[in-house]
Order: structure tokens, then sequence, then C-alpha cells
């Protein structure tokens, strides 16, 4: 059976205050060299048949309409 | 009169929104996210709350409820439609109302009164408030920072689609302290803090959020 990846992470220029907060724990913890966290979700995606050109089409327009909000997120697809 | 407020699994504020839309004369009609019928209604609320655990991100999965795809052509047909907090989220993520929200800034959930001025009194939900007018409202939610792409936050400022904007401080960090904007044509509208809290004073801060409902009221009898 054949996976996909999806991973969704917020566009740069939108706020992160989790990872902001996950950052300040990491040095808090003594990770003085950890300047930022962005934070994202990741997706596995197992399909029913081939990895093949036409599930990269549906899963790609799965993780537009569904797995990631375009006005904040961005996403790559990669295989599993 | 008759105005219909959603209920989806993980909604919390149906109930206040009913009565609200009591106390401002007209008739509550409860629907049911999975029925594909606004029963008739002359408009509609989507109240706050958690719909669907608020899983993937909120309003992310509400926005694909049966009722939504009778909702998204009404609204887009003129039909009144207000959200509310979770219900602003959904109207969000369904493309009726530009930009998101995203995680207060303070990462805190806020539960506190805040004061509001309302920028634009032109909208199906606002014509019962006076331009620049401050009320007060509860706010209560924990991803409520009002997120846009510069150039949808200038068409919205130019256009006058800023409904509401917070007018003592800004508490979640939203762009611009936005907490409510419109559609196009200012039937949709949704807003962050929630009137339906503040509709009368025996159980709310004050009863400055019954204007909404009550604007309603004025807009569809016209």
């Amino acid at each position: 059976m054949a996976r996909m990846i999806v991973e969704v992470m917020l566009k740069p220029e939108i706020h992160d205050p989790e990872g902001e907060a996950i950052a300040s724990a990491s040095r808090r913890l003594g990770f003085g060299q950890v300047v930022s966290v962005r934070q994202g979700k990741r997706f596995d995606v197992e399909l029913a048949g081939p990895a093949d050109e036409a599930a990269v089409t549906a899963i790609t327009q799965l993780a537009r309409e569904l797995l990631s909000n375009p006005v904040i997120e961005e996403f790559t697809l990669h295989a599993g | 009169m008759r105005i219909g407020v959603i209920t989806f699994p993980g909604s919390l504020d149906d109930r206040d929104a009913a009565r609200a839309v009591r106390l401002a004369g007209a008739e509550p009609v409860p629907l049911w996210h999975a029925d594909r019928d606004l029963r008739g209604v002359d408009a509609v609320i989507l109240p706050g709350g958690f719909s669907y655990g608020d899983y993937l991100r909120c309003g992310a999965i509400a926005r694909f409820a049966p009722v939504m795809s009778e909702l998204v052509p009404a609204a887009r047909s003129g039909l009144p439609v207000l959200g509310i907090c979770n219900g602003f989220q959904i109207l969000c993520e369904a493309h009726l109302l530009p930009g998101a929200l995203t995680r207060n800034a303070g990462l805190r959930f806020i539960t506190r009164d805040v004061r509001l001025a309302v920028e634009n009194n032109r909208t199906a939900w606002t014509g019962a408030y006076q331009p620049g007018e401050r009320i007060t409202v509860p706010l209560k939610s924990g991803q409520g920072a009002y997120a846009a792409d510069p150039g949808t936050l200038a068409d919205l400022q130019a256009a006058g689609r800023v409904v509401v904007r917070y007018a003592d401080g800004n508490p979640n960090g939203s762009a611009g302290g936005i907490a409510g904007v419109c559609g196009a044509e200012g039937n949709v509208v949704g807003v962050m803090p929630h009137p339906e809290h503040a509709v009368s004073e025996l159980t709310g801060p004050t009863a400055d959020g019954l204007g909404f409902f009550a604007s309603a009221v004025a807009a569809v009898a016209r």
C-alpha cells in the first residue's frame, strides 16, 4: 500500500506563538543554540492504490482544500 | 421573522444565540448541521463553540457539513448570515469571508469583556448602531487573532469592511485590531467577540450586543 506525506506549515509571515513558546522552553532547558522554532503538521496519507500521477493530483487537491488553509499555511507533498 | 441558528457537533452558544434572536423580536429556528435544509429562514447565525472539536483547524471540518451546501449559495445570494467566534472561523474557512483566525498572540485563552468600536453600520447586522459607537461584549477565544495578507487588509480598510475593531488595546494580536469583518455585500458578517452574551443586563455585562440581532430584524423587514 502506497503512502504520501503532506506537511503543512504556517506561512513565514504568519505569527506562530506556539513555535515561540517552544523555542523559549528549549532555551530554558539549556538548548541555548535554539534561535527559533516554527511548528507545523504532518499527515501520513495511506492510499488504496499506487502513488501514481493521479494520486498525486488528488492528494494535492486534498491538501489545498482540507489539510491546509492557503490563507495562512503552505504545504509540501512527498512520497512516504 | 424567522432567524435560523445552526447547531454543529460541539457548538456551545446556539442557545444564547436563539435567546438573543427572541429578545430582538424574531423567532429562532434551530438548524442542524447534517440537514441540507435552511427551513426557509430569513437569516442565519453560526454560533460559537468548538465544532468538531476544533480538529484540523477551527471551522475546517464544519465548513463541509451538509447544511453548508445550502448556506453558502444562500449567503452569496444575499441571505443575512452572522458568524460569531467559531462561526466566524467557519465563514472564513468556507471563503464567505476573507482572512483566517489564528492562535492568540499571548497563547492564553481569553475570557473577558472587551470594548469594540463599530466602524461599519451599513451591514445587515450593525444597522442599529451609530458609526464609531463603543460597545462592550464578552470575548472568549483561544484562536481569535485575525490574519490576512497585506493586500486583503488594505482592501478591507479601503472598502470599509472592518465592521468592529478592538477599542481598548489589542487583546489577541489581531491584524489592525480587527474584531469583525463583512463580505463585499454586507449581508455576511463575522465577529470574534460574542454579542449574543450581552443582550440583557441580568445575564451579560451590558445589553450592547442586542443591536446585532435587532439590526438583522430591521434589515429583513426592509
